[in-house]
């Protein structure tokens, strides 16, 4: 009797039970969201957890409402006229749909990089310089220096751009530009870094590098990136979510959805059967 | 849009094909297996000759199914149910290949055994044979049918073949105490039924393939259960 009786603490003691560690190590929360433009609802019922140091790619067909969501998690459709919105996203446990919160502060801990590379006309340094300079980040003209270097370095641009820092960005190629892009984002040192198509309009081989650099970074922020490629989504995520007409029809390990995915829809998708 | 519907289709034509390859292959595999088993109750040499001779085309084919998934993954790069039919074809080719070499290695044990006085009437030899040709076709069945209860009823069969092995086993172990110059002749009967288990082997695993296709379901090694 004892001795089936004094084991049965410990095991149950260390192991918690499983849902609840997962809920605590969300990053982002979203639950019950919906999104409308005007009357029109293009997000419907989103409720999802993004886990952090991981990459999580949202995938569905053109109008899908993928890079609606993806813009609901910095607030950067607020700009949007008629956009309305409800449910509650949830950042390390602030929702940031909350009056309190102050939205530049929050777009400076949740980094956003488009589809198209958007330097400013300025030259290499400033650019990455600019978000440090405008949040007063830096103590001191070495700081801003150092900050710079290891922005680009973390970017993977400095060996290529140290010795002109001080010319014109826009003189860099397309895939340097979209590198200088997320260099300019990390420089602020965000938490979580949203990506729109981030190389959709980069050729295999600048893809290849942002891939890369992705792999890089999930080590030290959030990473939610929107592709139209499957391919890159199964490369580069931990975790794949599938929209389709404003739903969330699936969300699951990247090995996982693109071996056998649950749902059949999202099995159409990615096999080309519609879309 | 119509050009992706058309990669699609085109595709899908491509899958078709392949399956068409492997089934050609596993008739072609099963044809070998009962030719060689006919050999050695007809004691006919013709016959197992022809087996012998006979499976250059299933090697053929081997080659050309295995080139095909690779061109089919490398041009496509498909995913989900697509990823694995050629994930399965790949291993379900290695597996009829293999049937093919059995068959191949049976005919030579026939021969040996031939030019032995028969140690007996040739009953549950024949019976392997027909069985495991029966569980080779019912898992090609399902393969192109889809259909996993199939390929469920070709992983219970199996063992009625390893117990069919287990009793050749002991009868000709009876005769070979009895008149130790029978022990030639059984033990190429022996090596034969072997064969003709691992055949079923091969199907079973083609049968299992067949369910991972369809249901993204691993039931190698009893997975399911662990």
């Amino acid at each position: 009797m004892l001795q089936t009786v004094a084991p049965l603490p410990s095991p149950s003691a260390s192991s918690p039970p499983a849902p609840a560690p997962a809920e605590a190590a969300a990053k982002i929360a979203v639950s019950g969201l919906n999104f409308y433009y005007g009357a029109r609802r293009v997000l419907e019922q989103i409720t999802v957890q993004i886990r952090p140091n991981e990459v999580t790619a949202l995938i569905g067909p053109s109008g899908c409402g993928k890079s609606t969501f993806l813009r609901t998690l910095n607030r950067m459709n607020d700009i949007v006229p008629g956009a309305r919105i409800d449910g509650s996203v949830v950042l390390d446990g602030q929702d940031i749909y909350a009056s309190s919160v102050d939205v530049v502060d929050l777009r400076r801990r949740v980094g956003m990089v488009f589809q198209k590379s958007n330097p400013f006309p300025k030259s290499i340094f400033d650019n990455v310089a600019y978000g440090l300079r405008i949040n007063r980040m830096t103590r001191s003209r070495e700081d801003l220096q150092g900050r710079i270097e290891a922005s680009l370095k973390a970017a993977a641009l400095w060996d290529e751009v140290k010795d002109r820092l001080h010319t014109s960005a826009l003189a860099l190629s397309g895939g340097q530009q979209q590198r200088l892009c997320i260099a300019r984002a990390l420089a602020v040192e965000p938490e979580v870094l949203l990506m729109d198509e981030p190389a959709s309009a980069l050729d295999p081989i600048a893809t290849q590098r942002i891939e890369e650099l992705i792999y890089q970074l999930k080590s030290r922020y959030t990473i939610v990136i929107v592709t139209h490629n499957m391919q890159q989504a199964a490369r580069v995520s931990d975790v794949t979510a599938f929209f389709w007409l404003g739903r969330l029809v699936e969300c699951g390990l990247t090995t996982k959805i693109f071996t056998a995915p649950a749902e059949k829809l999202t099995e159409d998708y990615i096999t080309g059967r519609f879309g | 849009m119509s050009s992706s519907e058309q990669i699609v289709r085109h595709f899908q034509e491509e899958l078709e094909q392949l399956k068409a390859r492997l089934l050609e292959m596993g008739g072609l595999a099963e044809e070998q297996v009962r030719l060689a088993i006919k050999g050695l109750v007809d004691r006919d040499r013709a016959t197992l000759a022809r087996v012998l001779t006979g499976d250059g085309p299933l090697n053929a084919l081997h080659i050309e199914v295995d080139d095909r998934c690779f061109t089919l993954l490398a041009l496509h790069q498909p995913m989900a149910v697509d990823l694995r039919a050629i994930v399965a074809a790949v291993k379900i080719n290695t597996d009829l290949e293999r049937v093919g070499d059995l068959a191949v290695n049976i005919a030579e044990a026939a021969q040996k055994y031939a030019e032995h006085l028969p140690v007996k009437r040739l009953i549950d030899i024949p019976r392997m044979g027909s069985i495991a040709q029966g569980m080779l076709r019912d898992a090609l069945d399902a393969f192109v049918r889809r259909d996993t209860e199939l390929a469920q009823r070709v992983l219970n069969e199996d063992d009625a073949l390893d117990a069919l092995k287990t009793q050749i086993f002991r009868e000709l172990l009876t005769y070979m105490l009895q008149d130790p110059s029978t022990i030639e002749a059984s033990l190429e009967l022996i090596l034969i039924s072997r064969h003709l288990e691992r055949i079923g082997d091969h199907a079973t695993n083609v049968a299992e393939d067949v369910i991972f296709m369809v249901s993204a379901k691993d039931v190698r090694h009893h997975a399911a259960e662990g």
